[in-house]
């Protein structure tokens, strides 16, 4: 059994440490490239949206590789993502690969029968040897969200972009071969403590929220990158979701640590005041809370015919409004080209620059 | 006496009769906007953002139609599930927050939740909660409803009969039947989300034309409701959408129905499950003629028209060789 799974951002550190640990052998699938999306654009429906035409990509490319497993996450709707492992498997064969695909969900939401699951592609070691891998895997999966939000923090603080980059990644790499939990505190604390030291620019900083659907937030090729070329533009992004708490939610619902969605859905009414599916009541509750916490502006992602993200859209200029943050909305699909999303976020942290400083001014009480 | 309005959109299709008996057991008058045309279309494009499917957009135009009206509410139902474990979309959920957000100087919006996905406690509160706008009684409430419910299934007797849900609720309200189409040479399934299917503007009348080329189409609500579920729960997983579900179950029953020429499936632009509930069905009939047609507001009449008569041209061929097939080769 040789197994796979789709990328989704830096998903695949923890992915890949598990199924070591639970004695199995693994292919990942390459980077996502523009070749992995012609694939996946070529042998999906037209009209899917954009995670599962770069899923069906990973799948062929790991295949052709030699996988021949798939793991991949399910769910119970409304949200398309639910259907993805259906469909997927079905292209998939009628394109003549023969392989077996492990689809993990918590079916109607029980959730030891998702830790079943697991313990089931894990034959090779027991119970207790299982519950030991996910507990380091999340230790590990926080250790990367920490060195996500050290490196938006100093990226848009920073002189010195490259190096912030560089350090990013080395932090992330090192933490993916840490094979203990103290290895890991230790790599997380250094590549703080580096990100800290370096040197500091003196324009002002803006601060934008990123918000909208997991899969576009989490993987950099699906947005562009949007968070390293916002930092270059000195703006420091702070996400609505991180991996720890996007495992939390939707594998676990909410088992592992208690979550903060009360709170997010509380700040969503009353603009939002019923459950959408996917993100969508979050990315309302977030934008509040951004809003609230004196942020610049909102930025919503989700790829293009989002149910829940247009759902959210379509409310959004009255949260714009009433709480008086600009909000910009950015869909992707296949067409999407680098050159206009970048034009859109330039136009738009030009204006939030602005913006600040007319307040400043008004504030200080010039004209 | 207080008057409602209900936007002729989504589940108007479904639910008219029952929401609209109601509201008049409980002494109301209801108006509901006019049948989709430009103006519509136009209005709803204008207030909901470009990237939305079209049937919301037409929603949105009904319901600024009903806004130029002399209406004291407006029933805009949160329409979550109307069975368990099932939804019927995302947009459904968040509707009546959407239309708020969007439309301004709205009349009192009537913002039921209609949500069996659990049981149908929450149902029960609702429509006590919907009823007490205009009543104190519980037990009028009540009864209302029951009478309501009992009009919605005269429209579905009338729709096994193979009336769309559209001409049902014409004859429901006293309207004369359409005529039978003359001699049928083609038995075409027809399967799409109600909202699209029958309504004119959105189908771009796709039924009546295709009656006009000498089918008799079979509609998804002519079809046993068992039928139906045993066939969709031949999917190794069940189909979470309620109207997905539904199409997909059709879709494989009358790939098996000896009678029935070809499947066509009406997808809306920009619709999340039709894309790929179209996909799923594609993959599995295989054995029947089957095409995939995408409505939204730049479809034009003439392009649709051309490909309905070429798929007729093709089903009668097909229908010929079949019949020359199956001749006795002696004589
Ligand atoms: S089911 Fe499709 S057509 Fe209907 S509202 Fe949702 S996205 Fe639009």
């Amino acid at each position: 059994m040789l197994i796979t799974f789709p990328h989704m951002g830096n998903v695949h550190i923890p992915i890949k440490t598990l199924l070591k640990k639970l004695e199995l052998d693994i292919v990942a699938p390459p980077p996502i490239t523009q070749r992995t999306l012609e694939l996946g654009v070529k042998h999906s429906p037209e009209f899917a949206c954009l995670p599962l035409k770069i899923n069906i990509g990973n799948f062929i490319e790991a295949m052709d590789k030699g996988a021949d497993t798939i793991i991949m996450a399910g769910g119970w709707g409304p949200c398309r993502f639910g259907y993805y492992a259906q469909v997927e498997r079905d292209i998939l064969k009628d394109l003549g690969y023969d392989f077996q695909m492990i689809i993990l969900e918590a079916p109607d939401s029980n959730v030891n029968q998702l830790l079943n699951q697991v313990k089931a592609i894990g034959e090779r070691v027991t119970l207790w040897e299982v519950m030991k891998a996910v507990k380091f895997v999340w230790h590990q999966i926080n250790a990367v969200d920490t060195i996500e939000k050290a490196f938006e923090f100093h990226l848009a603080r920073t002189s010195e972009k490259e190096t912030a980059e560089h350090l990013y990644k080395t932090g992330l790499e090192s933490i993916s071969n840490c094979l203990s939990r103290k290895e890991i505190d230790t790599v997380c604390r250094q590549t703080v403590e580096k990100f800290t030291k370096l040197p500091r620019h003196e324009q002002p900083i803006l601060k934008i929220g990123l918000v909208g659907e997991v899969y576009t937030i989490l993987e950099p090729v699906c947005n562009f990158n949007i968070v390293s070329y916002l930092g270059h533009l000195n703006a420091e992004v702070s996400r609505s979701i991180y991996l720890a708490d996007w495992i939390n939610d939707h594998l676990f619902k909410g088992l592992i640590k208690k979550s903060n969605r009360r709170r997010i859905y509380d700040l969503a009414s009353p603009y939002l005041n019923y459950w959408v599916g996917g993100h969508g009541r979050e990315t309302i509750g977030y934008t509040v809370g951004f809003a609230r916490q004196s942020f610049d502006g909102v930025i919503q992602i989700g790829p293009l015919t989002c149910m829940p993200e247009i759902v959210a859209q379509s409310v959004l200029n009255l949260v714009s409004e009433e709480e008086q943050i600009p909000c910009m909305t950015l869909y992707f699909d296949e067409h999407s080209g680098a050159a206009g999303v970048y034009t859109r976020l330039e136009a738009f942290t030009d204006m939030l620059n602005r913006k600040k400083k007319a307040d400043l001014m008004r504030r200080q009480g010039r004209p | 006496m207080k008057i409602v309005g209900i936007p002729r959109g989504l589940f108007y299709f479904y639910y008219y009769p029952l929401w609209k008996s109601f509201f008049v057991n409980l002494g109301a008058q209801v108006v509901t906007s006019a049948e989709t045309n430009r103006l519509t279309v136009e209005r709803g494009i204008e207030a909901m953002v470009d990237e939305s499917c079209f049937p919301i957009k037409v929603y949105f135009g009904h319901i600024r139609e009903l806004c130029k009206n002399q209406i004291d509410y407006l029933f805009i139902p949160r329409i979550v599930s109307v069975e368990q474990r099932s939804y019927i979309c995302p947009k459904f959920m968040g509707i009546p927050d959407m239309v708020k957000a969007r439309i301004p100087n709205l009349p009192a919006v009537i913002d039921t939740i209609i949500d069996f996905s659990k049981d149908k406690k929450l149902m029960q509160k609702e429509i006590i909660r919907t009823g007490k706008i205009f009543t104190e009684k519980t037990s009028r409430i009540n009864d209302a409803y029951k009478a309501a419910y009992q009009e919605l299934q005269f429209c579905k007797a009338l729709a096994a009969q193979g009336y769309t849900m559209a001409e049902a609720i014409h004859i429901w309200e006293g309207k004369s039947p359409p005529c039978p189409s003359a001699v049928a040479e083609l038995r075409v399934g027809i399967l799409g989300h109600g909202y699209s299917l029958y309504d004119e503007r959105v189908s771009m009348n796709i039924i009546n034309h295709l009656r006009l080329m000498g089918c008799k189409v079979i509609l998804p609500e002519s079809l046993d409701k068992e039928t139906i579920e045993n066939q969709a729960a031949t999917l190794p997983k069940r189909v979470f959408w309620t109207l997905g579900r539904k199409m997909v179950g059709s879709a494989l029953h009358m790939a098996q129905r000896e009678d029935i020429d070809g499947i066509i499936y009406v997808a809306c632009f920009g619709c999340g499950p039709d894309s790929l509930i179209g996909e799923i069905i594609e993959r599995k009939v295989k054995n029947k003629p089957f095409m995939l047609i995408t409505v939204d507001e730049h479809t034009g009449e003439a392009g649709l028209l051309t490909r309905l008569e070429a798929f007729c041209d093709m089903l009668k061929r097909r229908r010929k060789e079949t019949f020359a097939n199956h001749l006795p080769t002696y004589g």
